[in-house]
């Protein structure tokens, strides 16, 4: 299918690209920017005028809820949601039911989604059978049938010397580790520590669940030269501990949810379940040092975090609720909020959510990872095409994702997706209504 | 649905559900504790009953066993001339795996116009009133370790009655703060009747520094802590405190934080010792000062009715 | 008699002495709060009788808890004597619609069974709703029921009466 994009400001945080033309894409990929070469016949335009051409997003973590958890989520419905988003790749925790510790898995899930055509899906395998954290899993095997890193998803894995054998092995190969910093028994409150939890009788997660965790990865990193991807960081002192190891050079990257780069433990207010996250909201100071770590480029990529839960796992006493937001709709729009509002611009803003997140990626991605994330001549054809300025009133109940539940629910955002290319297809298209 | 106003107020300001004592203006405390007076000459009388609930169901929603609390309610209740129902959910419907609004929902189509709720987790209460019936009203007997506000009333009743003027007190709450609910509500409570000098004692593990922030002063010597107090709450050390991570036994925390008839003597001379009950004896507090002539344990008792039927009566006369 | 004419002092005089004759050896008087009470506490030194008065509140029985929910301010309910067996005689400022007084006799048979309820008022302004009669009011007037008649003091401690215009 030829597809031509008219007429739009051409936006590439990645190459500097900042400039009006078209887009011409065939055979799913880019054959020219700017400029249509002669002669090219086009089987679908986008009028593209005032509106932004970018690379399709990138989303470090976004949760399918497949295999196993349907009733919360199914591939289709979530799919759509990223597509929505203007999301063209997104990598999933292997925190399904069962988790993905073997290739049978891993191939049906690359499968459904390859057929589904609205994004690409890098599936994260588990580091250890049934994330138990005793066994180590066949990560080459794993790897040829997709999966791009290995990881726990959120459960602690408190066994350093598993921990440690799982990064050698995984080092072994040049495969990256993807671990959540959250110490197994400092981490099991609720809520952050602190003056929130304390008067809302809430059991709290101290700041060192997290320094603890780090200091702890940073030690088994420096042993065994394993790369290590860090997810959801929280904290100021989380932060400033990961500046100081990119400082010393260890191979690390890490992210931050939208939840928390916006939230604080005030945001709680009257129990609200739709706060109830892991990693908890932390503090005023946090956040302020989330977003400058975001700014600075310490923090490497701001993720949605999406995860849908059903609400009768919301509606509950808050400590019994199941964590969790739905958020592949909302990362385009708070990328560009947060862009906004912290002074470090779009083009800034869009590299969180593009080129950074697939040099994250990059060792794993091979060919692919040349141009996605990209708007590159010859590379991929994966692009987001968005109104900036259009405002958008976040509406849970008409989410595709089945995830209805977040903590931006009332929001007016700023940035409407127009259209979502995926490989040279047109995935969404705002003018077509949600498939039902 | 998002609460943004405090969701124990209508739209006048007036209170239509009891979760905290967190948010209430100081008016309305010193109503509630007036109209406790009230309810208390009732008690004194031939006739012990009023009719300002009658025809009204009360349902006792305890999920958390407590035959105290649970009594006293029932007989604030039965007072007002309410009918009375007491569900035991720890061994029924919940136990069978029913949610905790489909329990609500299923109650309410019984009519029910006043759920008295105890719950295990912080913040039990508040999804229960967002999700009730528009006439029904909700009075939190105790959510985790959150609130506990008509406790936190009753204490406030009896300072009232033995010490007048809040604003010249030192009030001294030893014990197992971080896990209380009812040292959570005092601290509310005293913090807006405007006591100056709060201090939370008790070690460090039971009395984190974090509770500064709550406007207490944190004293982990207990010699410090009573010096000069004119009341003294004591709160109960429960069982599964004893021994483990936090504390090594019994009888070390006795040694230290324990009131003993020489650590009242630091007090004031006419200190008042209370304690929300049940006691433990030897453990929290010698059996001589709990007995003694400085206690005013009992009389809490008395007052904790009067006070619960004040407070069903002022939420069941306004509209929600 | 128009209202800005009441005398309330002159009315006192007049229900002081409407009051002797009904008076038993051990009837005791009750005031219903607030100017019931004002009246009572007067009547019982002026009459020389021993003893201290009663103060009755209607709170805890009145009929409109539904809509107005619990009435803020009211001194309670204070008999420093048996009820049982004796003869009460009610006190009020103002009889009107007789809400009050069925209120305070429902909380009065709480404390025992009298021998006989009467009433005394100052002022019997009509618009009953209820079966209820003073068997002595020392002054009969009509008043719109946008208006609101009630007892007060002024400075020196006299009686006066306060006139309102209900807005609600």
């Amino acid at each position: 299918m030829n597809i031509l994009i008219k007429n739009g400001r051409l936006l590439d945080p990645a190459t500097g690209l900042d400039r009006h033309g078209d887009v011409a894409i065939a055979a799913g990929r880019i054959v020219s920017l700017g400029q249509a070469p002669a002669g090219f016949q086009a089987d679908q335009q986008i009028d593209a005028s005032g509106l932004i051409v970018a690379p399709g997003l990138v989303d470090l973590a976004a949760r399918m809820r497949e295999p196993g958890q349907e009733h919360e989520g199914m591939l289709e419905s979530e799919l759509e949601a990223a597509a929505a988003g203007g999301v063209t790749s997104l990598v999933c925790p292997p925190d399904t039911d069962p988790p993905l510790d073997e290739p049978g898995l891993v191939d049906m899930l690359k499968f459904r989604a390859r057929n589904l055509s609205r994004c690409r899906l890098f599936p994260l395998g588990a580091l250890t059978r049934g994330l138990a954290g005793a066994v180590l899993t066949e990560m080459a095997e794993l790897t040829e049938s997709g999966c791009v890193g290995f990881s726990q998803a959120d459960v602690a894995l408190a066994d350093t010397l598993v921990l440690m054998r799982a990064l050698q092995y995984a080092a072994t190969f040049g495969y990256t580790v993807w671990l959540r910093p959250q110490d197994a028994w400092l981490g099991n409150g609720v809520a952050a520590s602190g003056a929130v939890a304390t008067r809302l009788g809430l059991s709290g997660v101290p700041v060192a669940a997290e320094t603890i965790a780090l200091q702890s990865i940073f030690e088994l990193m420096r042993i065994t030269g394993a790369r290590v991807h860090l997810c959801r960081l929280s904290s100021a002192a989380g932060v400033q501990l990961v500046r100081q190891a990119k400082a010393e050079g260890l191979p690390l990257s890490c992210d931050i949810s939208i939840n928390s780069l916006y939230f604080i433990d005030l945001d709680i207010g009257y129990f609200n379940a739709a706060m109830r996250l892991t990693p908890p909201l932390r503090q005023q100071r946090d956040r302020d040092a989330l977003s400058a770590g975001l700014a600075d480029g310490t923090i490497d990529a701001l993720v949605s975090d999406h995860t849908p839960v059903d609400s009768d796992a919301k509606t509950l006493p808050f400590a019994e609720a199941e964590p969790g937001a739905t958020g592949l709709e909302l990362l385009l729009s708070l990328a560009l909020k947060w862009g906004e509002s912290s002074g470090a611009g779009m083009a800034r803003a869009l590299a969180r959510v593009t080129c950074d997140p697939v040099r994250v990626l990059a060792p794993a991605l091979g060919a692919l990872g040349d141009s996605a994330g990209r708007l590159v001549p010859g590379g991929v054809a994966d692009v987001c095409v968005f109104n900036p300025t259009a405002a958008w009133r976040v509406q849970p109940q008409a989410l595709r994702s089945q995830g209805k539940h977040t903590p931006f629910g009332g929001w007016e955002l700023p940035g409407r997706v127009h259209c979502t290319v995926v490989a040279g297809h047109i995935a969404y298209e705002a003018s077509r209504p949600p498939a039902s | 649905m998002t609460m943004s106003r405090n969701p124990q107020l209508n739209a006048h300001g007036e209170l239509i559900h009891l979760l905290s004592i967190e948010g209430l203006p100081r008016a309305v405390i010193h109503q509630i504790l007036d109209t406790a007076g009230t309810f208390l000459s009732v008690s004194e009388r031939e006739v012990k009953k009023v009719p300002l609930l009658r025809g009204k169901s009360v349902f006792n929603l305890f999920f958390e066993n407590s035959t105290r609390t649970r009594t006293t309610f029932e007989i604030a209740a039965k007072r007002l001339s309410a009918d009375v129902i007491n569900l035991d959910i720890a061994r029924s419907s919940t136990a069978k795996g029913e949610s905790l609004l489909d329990t609500i929902a299923n109650l309410s189509a019984m009519h029910a116009d006043m759920f008295v709720v105890r719950h295990g987790e912080s913040g039990a209460p508040y999804l229960i009133a967002q999700h009730v019936a528009p006439h029904v009203h909700v009075v939190n007997a105790g959510d985790g370790r959150h609130a506990h506000p008509t406790q936190g009333l009753l204490d406030m009743y009896t300072i009232r009655h033995y010490k007048r003027d809040f604003t010249q007190l030192s009030v001294a709450i030893v014990g197992d703060i971080v896990h209380s609910r009812v040292a959570r509500s005092d601290i509310h409570a005293l913090t807006i009747l405007g006591v100056p000098d709060i201090r939370a004692v008790g070690p460090k593990t039971l009395v984190p520094g974090d509770l500064r922030e709550m406007g207490v002063r944190v004293c982990h010597d207990m010699t410090e802590g009573v010096k000069d107090a004119d009341v003294i709450i004591m709160l109960r050390l429960q069982n599964e405190r004893m021994s483990g991570a936090m504390l090594p036994s019994a009888g070390e925390y006795f040694k230290n934080y324990g009131l003993t008839a020489q650590k009242l003597a630091l007090a004031r001379s006419d200190a008042i010792v209370m304690h929300p009950g049940p006691i433990n004896r030897g453990v929290e507090i010698d059996s001589a000062v709990a007995d003694g002539k400085q206690s005013v344990i009992l009389p809490q008792v008395s007052f904790g009715i009067a006070v619960r039927m004040a407070v069903m009566s002022t939420i069941a006369g306004n509209d929600t | 008699m128009t209202p800005l004419l009441l005398d309330a002092e002159a009315l006192y005089a007049q229900l002081r002495e409407g009051l002797r004759p009904m008076l038993r050896a051990d009837s005791a008087i009750v005031g219903i709060w607030s100017g019931g009470a004002w009246l009572a506490e007067r009547l019982q030194r002026d009459l020389g009788l021993p003893g201290p008065h009663g103060v009755i509140s209607s709170t805890l029985h009145r009929d409109d808890f539904g809509e107005r929910g619990l009435v803020a301010k009211a001194d309670p309910t204070h008999l420093p004597f048996s009820v049982e067996g004796r003869p009460i005689v009610l006190v009020d400022d103002v009889l009107y619609t007789g809400r009050t007084i069925r209120a305070v006799i429902n909380e009065l048979f709480d404390f025992g069974r009298p021998a006989s309820v009467a009433l005394a008022v100052l002022v019997d302004r009509g618009g009953r709703e209820l079966p209820i009669e003073a068997a002595y009011a020392a002054a009969r007037i009509s008043l719109p029921p946008t208006q609101r008649l009630s007892l007060a003091h002024d400075a020196s401690g006299h009686f006066v009466f306060d006139i309102e215009n209900k807005t609600a």
